[in-house]
Formats: C-alpha cells, sequence, structure tokens
C-alpha cells in the first residue's frame, strides 16, 4: 500500500469484533449500532468540511432527508429499486448541495453557519408541508434493500451493509487527506491568499467539500431510509443537524476516527438516558434534551478538543516518524527559466489608495532575471502593499504590472502564481497541524494533476511520490532535512520562515517574494538563509525581498528600491544608497 | 388580490415588522457589543409571553422557579471561581449581585399570583421576571468562552436554544396560550381598513421603544461605552470599559426587549413552548439585511420580512416561513459582497 | 524620588516565541522615558504587557506596588494609560464622543469633564474645530491628536505613547512631540516608544535601547544621541 502509515493494531481488532456482533447482540443493540454507523457517515462528512475545511454546517440532516425523501419517493411511486434509489438520491442530494454551495459558500465569516441555518430549518419545513411527500405523516411502507435476491429486512443484515460502506467512506477519507487535493483540503482554513498562492482556488475546494459531504450524508439517508423503511420531516429537522455537530465535538473536530467515536458516545448515552431517566422523572424526554444541551456547554467550555484530544492525551505520544521518502524514477518537470538579465517584471507608476490613503503613490521599477532586488524602507513605507500589489492579492488603483511579457496588471492571485511567481508572507501562513514535508508539498500543488476521486482511491501513487521527493529536496536546500515530520506549529518562527520559503521553492518558480525573510532568525540563521538566495540566484531564480536587517541585506541584494511614505525614494546599488542623504534622513528620523 | 385585501395584509405586516424590529434590535445590540448571535432570543419573549397568560390565568408562574435556579447555579459558579482564585473578598458583592438581585422581581411576583390582577400589573410584573434570565444565561453560559470566535459562541447559542426549549416544556408544559389584548377595540382608517388598537400599540411600542434606545446611546456616557466596545474591544478596554460591564448591561438589555415581544405578541398568536426559534430566526434575517451592526436598516429589513410574511401567508399559509427564510440569500449574498474586501479568507479556528 | 514606574525582568512571549525577554527599565516622575529600537525589536509588544493588553512575566510597579496581576481596565483606573501604535479610535463616533470617552474611567475626570474638553481643545486647536466630524474622517496627524487627547482626558499619571509619529509628516511629528515635551511640566510621565530614534532622544530624558526583545543600552538621551553604536543598531554599519 502506498503512503498511508501502517494500520494501527485496533483496527482490524475492531473490523473482526464488529464482524461477530450479530451472532452475539439482540435486535435492539444492532438496530442502535446500526444509527451509530449511519450517524458516523454523516459526521465523517462533516469532520472534513467543518472540523478540517473550517466550513461549519448547522444544515446537515437536511442532505440526509433529501436522500432520504428521494429514495423513499421513487420507491413508493415510482416502484424502482432501492439501488436505482441510490443513484438518484445521490444526485438529487449532490445537485442540491451544488445549488446551495454556489450560492452560500462565496459568503465569508460568520454570515456562512448562518445561511446553513436558514437551509437547515427550510428543507425540514418543505418536506413537511408538501402533499407530494406526505406533509407531517411522511413516507411509509418503502421497500428494504435487496442483495441478491434477499431482502435486508431484519437490522442484523442492513448491519453488514451500513458497516462496509462506513469501512469504505472511512478509507475514502483517510486516503484523500493523505493526497494532493487533501492537502489543499487541509489548508483551506489558512485562507483564500494562502490557496491561491499555491495556484488553488479556495471556493472550488470548498464547494467540493461541501458536496462530498452532501455525499456522505445522502448514503446515510439512504440507509435510513430503508432500514426504517418509513420516513418523516422530524430525523432532518435543525435539531437533528445540532446533535450531528454534536457528536462531532464530543468525538474531535478535526479527526476522521472522532466522527465514530462522537457517534457512539452521543448515540449510546442518549439511549443510556432514556433507559434510565423514566425511572427517575415522569418528565424523561423533556430532561433528556436538557441534559443534552448542558452538557454540549460544559463541552465548549471545557474540551473544545472533544474525545480524540483526550485519547491522545492518554497514548503515548510517539516520535514524530513517517514513512522514509521513495524517489521516484523520474522528477517532477522543471520549468524553463528565463535568460539571465533580459526584463522579468516592469512597474509602471503603480498607484494604491486606501479610503484617504494613499499607500503606494506613482512607483516604477523593473526586475531583470537572476537578480535580487531588495525593497526596503521604514515602517509603513509601502512595502508589502507593494507585494500584494505585484502577486496580485490586491488591485491596482492605477498603473501597470507586467510579468513574464504579458500585463497581469487586472489578473487574479492565482493565476499570478500559475505564472511561476511564488511568495512567503510576513505573518507566516503555514498549517500548524500539517507537518513540515506536507507544508512544502504544499507548494508543489500546481505541478500534480491527481484529483479527489484518484486521491481518494488511492490510485495517485507515482505522482505522490514525484511531489514527496521534491518536497523533501527543497526541505534539504533549506537546511531542514531530518525534520520532515514535525508539525509545523512546533517549529521556531524564524524557522517557519524559510519553510515558506520551502514550499515557495516547491512551485519551480520564476521569480520568488521574500516578506522579511530573515525576521527572527539568529545570525548563523541569516547567514544560510543568505547562502541559500545567493544560491537560487545561481540557478536562474529571481528574487524580490522585503527586509529590515540592513546588515543582511546590503551584503545580498545586487540593487535596491528605497520607499518611504508610499514613494519610491531611491532605485540603485547599495552602495550609492548607503552615500545617499535621502535614504539616511528616512532611517534615522528627522532630529525634531 | 384586490386593494383592500392588500393594504389589510400591510397593516398585519407592520404589526409582525414591529416585533422583528425590536428583536433585530436586541440581536443587533448583542452582536455588535459582545459577537454573540443570539439565537435564544424568541425563547425569552415565549417565557415573557407564557408568564403573563399564567399570571392572567391566576396560577403562580414557574419563572419564578426558573429565575432562582438560574440565580443559584450562577452563584454557585461564581463563588467557586473565587474560591479557587482565593479572592475571598470580593465574595459578599457577588452574592449581592449574582444572587439577591436577580431574585428582587420574584418578590411581587410571588405574592400577586393567584389574585386578579389589573392588566399593567401583571404586565410589569412579566417584564420584571424575565429580565434577569439573560444576564444570568450568559453568565453562565457565554462568559466562560466570551474570548473565543464568533463561530463557536454561535454554536454555544444554538445549543443554549434547544436548552431553553427543553426548560420551556419542563416548566410551562406543551399547551399553548394567548393572553387577553391589552387593548379592545379598534379605529376605521379607510372604509374596510379596520385596525385593532392592539396593533396600534404594537407599532407604536416598537417606535417609543427604538426611539429610547437611540436617545440611550447617543446621550449616555455608559451608551456611548457601549457603543464603543460594539466599534472598537481594544480601544474600549484602554479608556477602562470592562467588558464583562458592558456585556451584562447589554444581556439586560435584552431580556427587557425580548420581554416586551413576548407581551405585544402573545395577544395575536398562540405561543408554545418551542414558538420562539422561529421568531428569533425572523428577526435575524432583518438584523442580517442590517449587517448585523446598522440599526436604521434592521429597521428596514424588519419592516420588509414583515410585509414578505404577511403576503405570503395569504398566498401559501404552509410556505410562508420558508418564504421568509429564503429572503435570507439575497440579503447574505449583498452582505457578504460588500464585507468582502476585510475579509482575508483566513478561518476563525474552533 | 522614587520610581513612579517600573518593569522588573518582563518577559512576553507568542507561543514558544519570546518577543521580549527579561526587560527591566525604571523612570522617575515627571520625567520623558524613551525606548528606541529598530522594527521588529519588541518595543510595541513590551507596552502591550505593560498596560495589560498581552500576559507577561515579571513585575511591574507603579509607584512601587506589583500592579502585574491587574487587567487594563484596572491599570487605567490607577492612572496608567497607553496611545497604542494603531490609534484604536472608535471610527464611527464623533471627536467629543472619543473625548468624553477617554474620562470613562477615572471618576475625578468625569467630573471634570467640560474643563479637560476645554483643555485639550486649547492644546489641539485642530480638534476643537472638528468635534463633531466622525473619527474616520480625520487625517492622520489628527487621528494621533485625537489619541493623545483621549489619553489626556483620563489625566494620566503615566502616559505611554507607542510610535506616535508612525506614518506622520515630520511638521506633524514636531508639533506632537512639543506637546509631549510639554506634559513634563504638568507632572505627567511620559513613556515613549519611537522608531524615529533622533526625534525621541531629542524630547527624552532618558533612553533604552532594545533589540531583538534585549535591552542593549541606556543613558542619558544626550549622551546615546552621540553614540555611534547607535547608528549601527539603526543602519547595520550603513
Amino acid at each position: 500500500m502506498g503512503r498511508a502509515r501502517r494500520l494501527p493494531l485496533w483496527i482490524p481488532a475492531l473490523a473482526a469484533a464488529m464482524a461477530a456482533l450479530p451472532f452475539m447482540a439482540g435486535s435492539f443493540t444492532i438496530s442502535l449500532v446500526n444509527e451509530i454507523g449511519m450517524a458516523a457517515l454523516v459526521v465523517m462528512g462533516l469532520v472534513l468540511l467543518s472540523g478540517i475545511g473550517g466550513v461549519t454546517s448547522f444544515g446537515h440532516a437536511a442532505f440526509v432527508g433529501i436522500a432520504a425523501y428521494t429514495t423513499a419517493w421513487v420507491n413508493t411511486e415510482l416502484g424502482l429499486s432501492p439501488w436505482i434509489g441510490l443513484v438518484l438520491a445521490l444526485a438529487m442530494t449532490a445537485g442540491s448541495a451544488l445549488v446551495i454551495g454556489a450560492l452560500t459558500l462565496r459568503l465569508g465569516g460568520h454570515y456562512l453557519p448562518l445561511s446553513t441555518i436558514a437551509w437547515g430549518l427550510s428543507v425540514p419545513l418543505l418536506f413537511g408541508n408538501m402533499t407530494m411527500l406526505g406533509r407531517h405523516s411522511g413516507i411509509s411502507d418503502i421497500d428494504p434493500i435487496a442483495l441478491g435476491g434477499f431482502d435486508l429486512m431484519r437490522p442484523e443484515f442492513v448491519f453488514y451493509l451500513v458497516w462496509v460502506l462506513v469501512a469504505v467512506t472511512a478509507l475514502f477519507c483517510h486516503n484523500l487527506l493523505n493526497a494532493r487535493m487533501g492537502r489543499l483540503i487541509r489548508a483551506v482554513r489558512g485562507g483564500k491568499i494562502l490557496l491561491a498562492s499555491v495556484g488553488a482556488d479556495i471556493f472550488r475546494v470548498r464547494l467540493a467539500l461541501f458536496v462530498f459531504s452532501a455525499l456522505t450524508a445522502a448514503v446515510a439517508g439512504w440507509l435510513y431510509a430503508h432500514a426504517n423503511r418509513f420516513v418523516s420531516p422530524a430525523p432532518f429537522s435543525l435539531h437533528a443537524s445540532i446533535d450531528y455537530m454534536f457528536m462531532m465535538v464530543v468525538g474531535g473536530l478535526g479527526q476522521l476516527a472522532g466522527a465514530l467515536a462522537g457517534a457512539t458516545i452521543v448515540i449510546a448515552m442518549k439511549s443510556a438516558l432514556q433507559d434510565v431517566l423514566p425511572l427517575v422523572t415522569q418528565h424523561a424526554a423533556q430532561i433528556q434534551s436538557v441534559v443534552f444541551a448542558s452538557l454540549f456547554i460544559l463541552l465548549l467550555h471545557h474540551a473544545r478538543g472533544g474525545f480524540m484530544a483526550l485519547a491522545e492525551r492518554f497514548m503515548q505520544a510517539g516520535p514524530a516518524h513517517g514513512k522514509a521518502i521513495e524517489f521516484p524514477v523520474e522528477p517532477l518537470a522543471r520549468r524553463a527559466m528565463p535568460e539571465r538579465g533580459t526584463l522579468l517584471l516592469s512597474v509602471e507608476n503603480a498607484v494604491k489608495r486606501f479610503k484617504g490613503l494613499v499607500a503606494v503613490n506613482d512607483v516604477s521599477f523593473d526586475v531583470k532575471a537572476g537578480e535580487i532586488l531588495a525593497v526596503i524602507g521604514p515602517n509603513g513605507a509601502g512595502k508589502s502593499t507593494m507585494f500584494n500589489l505585484l502577486t496580485g492579492a490586491l488591485d491596482l488603483s492605477s498603473g501597470h504590472v507586467e510579468f513574464m511579457g504579458r500585463d497581469v496588471t487586472a489578473m487574479g492571485q492565482r493565476q499570478i502564481a500559475l505564472m511561476g511567481m511564488a511568495r512567503t508572507f510576513q505573518h507566516v501562513k503555514l498549517r500548524p497541524q500539517m507537518n513540515v514535508l506536507e507544508n512544502v508539498a504544499l507548494g508543489a500543488h500546481a505541478r500534480g494533476n491527481c484529483g479527489y476521486l484518484r486521491g481518494g482511491l488511492n490510485l495517485d501513487g507515482d505522482e505522490e511520490r514525484q511531489i514527496m521527493a521534491e518536497a523533501a529536496l527543497q526541505i534539504s536546500r533549506i537546511g531542514l532535512a531530518g525534520q520532515e515530520h514535525e508539525l509545523a506549529g512546533n517549529i521556531p518562527l524564524g524557522t517557519q520562515r524559510l519553510i515558506e520559503i520551502g514550499r515557495a521553492l516547491a512551485a519551480d518558480p520564476v521569480l520568488m517574494i521574500l516578506d522579511e525573510p530573515a525576521a527572527g532568525l539568529r545570525k548563523p540563521e541569516k547567514q544560510a538563509l543568505a547562502e541559500l538566495l545567493l544560491k537560487l540566484r545561481e540557478s536562474g531564480v529571481t528574487i524580490m525581498i522585503v527586509e529590515h536587517d540592513m546588515d543582511f541585506i546590503m551584503k545580498l541584494a545586487d540593487r535596491l528600491v528605497v520607499m518611504n511614505f508610499g514613494h519610491k525614494l531611491f532605485e540603485g546599488r547599495p552602495e550609492a544608497a548607503r552615500a545617499d542623504q535621502h535614504v539616511r534622513a528616512a532611517y534615522l528620523g528627522n532630529a525634531a | 388580490m384586490s386593494l383592500d385585501i392588500a393594504l389589510i395584509l400591510s397593516v398585519d405586516g407592520l404589526a409582525a415588522a414591529a416585533i422583528y424590529l425590536l428583536a433585530g434590535l436586541g440581536l443587533v445590540l448583542v452582536f455588535s457589543v459582545t459577537r454573540v448571535i443570539f439565537v435564544p432570543f424568541g425563547d425569552i419573549a415565549v417565557f415573557s409571553a407564557l408568564t403573563l397568560a399564567f399570571l392572567e390565568a391566576g396560577r403562580t408562574p414557574p419563572t419564578i422557579a426558573l429565575v432562582a435556579i438560574l440565580a443559584g447555579l450562577t452563584t454557585a459558579k461564581e463563588c467557586w471561581q473565587l474560591i479557587r482564585q482565593r479572592n475571598l473578598s470580593r465574595l459578599p458583592r457577588i452574592l449581592l449581585a449574582w444572587g439577591a438581585l436577580p431574585l428582587i422581581p420574584c418578590i411581587p411576583a410571588v405574592l400577586a399570583a393567584g389574585r386578579d390582577l389589573p392588566p399593567a400589573v401583571a404586565v410589569a410584573i412579566s417584564l420584571g421576571l424575565v429580565l434577569p434570565i439573560v444576564p444570568l444565561l450568559a453568565r453562565l453560559v457565554y462568559q466562560p468562552i466570551a474570548d473565543a470566535s464568533v463561530l463557536v459562541l454561535l454554536i454555544a447559542s444554538l445549543v443554549l436554544h434547544f436548552l431553553l426549549s427543553g426548560l420551556g416544556l419542563l416548566f410551562f408544559g406543551p399547551e399553548g396560550f394567548r393572553t387577553q389584548p391589552l387593548l379592545r377595540g379598534g379605529i376605521n382608517l379607510a372604509p374596510g381598513l379596520f385596525v385593532s388598537l392592539q396593533v396600534v400599540l404594537m407599532i407604536a411600542t416598537a417606535l417609543l421603544l427604538a426611539l429610547l434606545f437611540f436617545l440611550a446611546f447617543e446621550k449616555t456616557l455608559t451608551g456611548k461605552a457601549l457603543r464603543a466596545t460594539a466599534i472598537n474591544r481594544t480601544g474600549a478596554r484602554l479608556v477602562g470599559i470592562r467588558p464583562s460591564m458592558t456585556a451584562t448591561l447589554t444581556f439586560g438589555a435584552t431580556s427587557l426587549l425580548a420581554g416586551v415581544v413576548g407581551i405585544l405578541i402573545a395577544p395575536a398568536t398562540t405561543m408554545y413552548y418551542d414558538s420562539g426559534l422561529i421568531i428569533g430566526l425572523k428577526a435575524f434575517v432583518a438584523a442580517i439585511i442590517g449587517g448585523l451592526g446598522s440599526y436604521p436598516l434592521t429597521a428596514l429589513g424588519a419592516v420588509a420580512v414583515g410585509l414578505v410574511e404577511s403576503f405570503a401567508s395569504f398566498w401559501n399559509g404552509a410556505m410562508k416561513d420558508v418564504i421568509v427564510f429564503s429572503l435570507l440569500i439575497p440579503a447574505l449574498l449583498v452582505r457578504s459582497h460588500y464585507s468582502s474586501h476585510s475579509d482575508d479568507g483566513a478561518e476563525e479556528e474552533v | 524620588m522614587t520610581d513612579i514606574f517600573a518593569l522588573e525582568d518582563i518577559h512576553v512571549a507568542y507561543g514558544k516565541v519570546e518577543a521580549v525577554r527579561g526587560v527591566s527599565l525604571s523612570m522617575q516622575a515627571g520625567t520623558i522615558t524613551s525606548v528606541i529600537g529598530p522594527n521588529g525589536a519588541g518595543k510595541t509588544t513590551l507596552l502591550a504587557a505593560a498596560i495589560g493588553l498581552l500576559p507577561s512575566t515579571g513585575a511591574v510597579r507603579f509607584k512601587g506596588e506589583d500592579i502585574a496581576h491587574l487587567g487594563v481596565e484596572d491599570r487605567v483606573e490607577l492612572g496608567l494609560c497607553l496611545v497604542p501604535e494603531t490609534r484604536e479610535l472608535f471610527g464611527e463616533m464623533s471627536v467629543v464622543d472619543n473625548l468624553m470617552l477617554g474620562a470613562y474611567a477615572r471618576r475625578s475626570a468625569r467630573r471634570r469633564m467640560p474643563g479637560l474638553l476645554d483643555d485639550v481643545y486649547d492644546r489641539f486647536p485642530r480638534l476643537a474645530e472638528r468635534r463633531d466630524q466622525q473619527a474616520d474622517t480625520l487625517s492622520g496627524g489628527e487621528r494621533q491628536m485625537l489619541a493623545v487627547g483621549r489619553a489626556l482626558m483620563s489625566e494620566p499619571q503615566l502616559l505611554m505613547l507607542d510610535e506616535p509619529s508612525l506614518g506622520l509628516a515630520p511638521l506633524i511629528v514636531i508639533e506632537i512631540l512639543d506637546i509631549v515635551k510639554s506634559l513634563r511640566h504638568e507632572g505627567v510621565s511620559v513613556l515613549l516608544v519611537e522608531q524615529n530614534a533622533l526625534a525621541a532622544l531629542d524630547c527624552s530624558d532618558h533612553g533604552y535601547v532594545l533589540e531583538s526583545g534585549e535591552l542593549s543600552f541606556s543613558g542619558a538621551s544626550a549622551a546615546l544621541k552621540a553614540d555611534q553604536r547607535i547608528f549601527e543598531t539603526y543602519l547595520g554599519g550603513l
């Protein structure tokens, strides 16, 4: 098997125990375990979407409902088999998710989760008000699923189908998360700008995630309809959606295994409360919902990491290690570098206004292939704004930027990145929960093309080996060989800046734009960085750099652009800058 | 549809808009000062409506027990915290603020329950009983996670709604209530257009409270401190405005608004323990039209929601809620278009 | 004379990264003390810890008493005040509302509100002209004046200014620093953090140089100004 880590021992043990369960437990228990399996399917999708991808959905029960109602309706009204129902249910749910997602996934901040409440509430309301769907009494007499002429009528039979589907979905999700698109999914929380900087579109990733999570919910809905042989609006209400979210938080937000743990804990607890409460009170049902809500609030207060965080605390945290990186037969293809000394980037009369403030005021300069150009100036001079204009993160108010002979003034960040402009960020944008290797591999994203399906089915071995080898190569180049499997969040801030350089290098860039790469580095590290940058220049990469450490810049840069108050104060060689009166005044300040 | 019907529907819509205006103001206030999206607003309104219904029926409102329990829990939690911090000097203040103060409105309620009360007194007692509920709940639920992301606070809000509707069922029971209208009779505005005084009262109360709100915010230093907190939290702390003080004040004002909403709506609609969510969420649609920040736009949103709801219920009563919620999509899209510039894309971590 | 304010062995960390490492400084009442240093040296972090916006270890002494356990609001009530680099004005409120809120936490200041407002308007006539204008429509210089004015409304005993010259034209810098100098005569002690080293040393009595989170040297401002090492710190032996 490919890159997936060795199977932990508990998985085959659990599988064996599960296979034996129907022979040992009663029907009631099996029904309960089936319910857990169906919930786990929904929560797995939610973990990917909300826990990992950061798109909070308060409406996923609606997707379960859409699938359940679709298969129920085609089965009872048109007499189609449940298997055709499955196909139609998946199609219907995917279609709904596409429409809802296309409308809402661009929403920023808290507006997106709020919109999910709206459809999470409206969809079950629709079920309850459509005559065609039986209004509040729902649809009954749905056929059980038939497998090879054998009706899966009893819970013991449905059990195997449910849990095979859970296992297959879990495996698919696990593979996907460790593949090229999975790295992107895990980086979605880093934001639009980070994704665009590696040539990916955050909206498309979010939409794909949204549809995928709707599909796992659809599978659960289909199973639900045919296992219970009856659907009504109540199990798909907003309340049910919140229950799924509860399961996710109980299990541990960002973890696939947490989906199973959360579904098990919540459903088992519910069932236990149903048994115990009637013994002590006559208001059992009311008290149950109060108890549940109170527990959820306590969980938010005290243990937001959920079960998996607790489990990890008890399990011995082994040393960070991973599989040795295998070198592929053929490395990733490289770009042809432009000839040294030719014009690579030209900025003409760039202006950027924010409200009344002019951050960049009529600045022009050229960058030639193969040089190191430093942009310096005091705080607030407009340097970072200038970089954001070049990379497309901000739009120019007026002026032009040309890169590799093409006018990129109106181009988005992503297209510019794809043309070979890679960057690092002043405020480091690494994914703390991903290891160094994966963070750097993210940079090579645009150089691969395996999608979600190949990733999930583990059919991307060759390309993954190429990408990983490339990432490992860049890590050794920045001097971090041996730390590939450390989590990026556990690495000192100065070194994190180096990892960002590694990520930029993995994109095989023509032009690298570095925003304060030496900040937080110690003297010898700065020296090593300077040597690395000089070596890169030799290999034909052009470098633009913003930096405050003058010592570092003076030894490194071929040319300087000095900015102050948004204006270009000076352009030329370092020695000349040293002699310039204006530059001195800008740095030391005016003696008032 | 004839003009007459359109006019009648419009009046109905404006009466509903009055409700959504008050609720919307409360939601915007809470969000801008505390970043809490206060989903359970409607549940509090239900508590006040049912409290009034119990008083009218000559029964002891279970709200008294609810307030006492919440006050007990909050005091216990605050004391426990002080003990852990070994800071017992503040104990008397805590006992007074969280233990005794919330119980004051319970006294007249206990004394008056079971008697035949004039409507104004019953209303006053109901409002008084509801007043401490939100500050107490906020202290219990939101204060420990005051620094968490908007998202965590939103999840807590949703859960709190389910908690409150569970408590509502437990304390008030499953049956629905409708209270006596506060004013009877009406006026004929035009031939065929009869407007009941109750509707006039709803609209007038909403406008009056909105005006009072405006004055409190613009003219008093405390009001300015609330606004300042909403505009810039760090700036507010730097001039010495305490977030816990502004939060308690805000939640108190919200409690009062929700109480008034409950009183106004109860004669018009039968209220059940779980009627709150829909009321709250419709007010949300109005508040989101106002970007959860602008009071005038929220008022406009409230009118839009009220009118859409009224006309939608004429065309298709069953679907009116779905139609109102679908207003949210264009509102959100417009909002998000205008706010997208500040959104650099990095998502909040839970 | 006793020290009005002192920091003792202050450490501030962002996660695993220490931005301020064991800084100790002290200042006497009625003096201006400047902390200068290049970008990223930890100056802003130091002030944020001094006012209580960031958690830190070490002692923060105000009139001899350790106030490190107090929150921002308590420190403001005692008479400390910070004008941060980012100003933190109430953008959608008027100039006069911003100023009035400056007096919010101090009961004595609230009582003397009208007089204090007049004082601020005397000091910054431009704010008087714009008293009903919204704060976020002001120019950069006016905003800085408003930020300083709001701070003065609390009648602070210790005023901390973070980069008051940042992004301002030289003439306005001179105007603002002149006002800072004048505060000394009114018994206000000022802790001034500046990147603009020469201007800061010009108007202060005593100076500290902060580099990579540590104090590298200190002394009378006049002496520091003549020190070649300052020059090297800033321009890297340019």
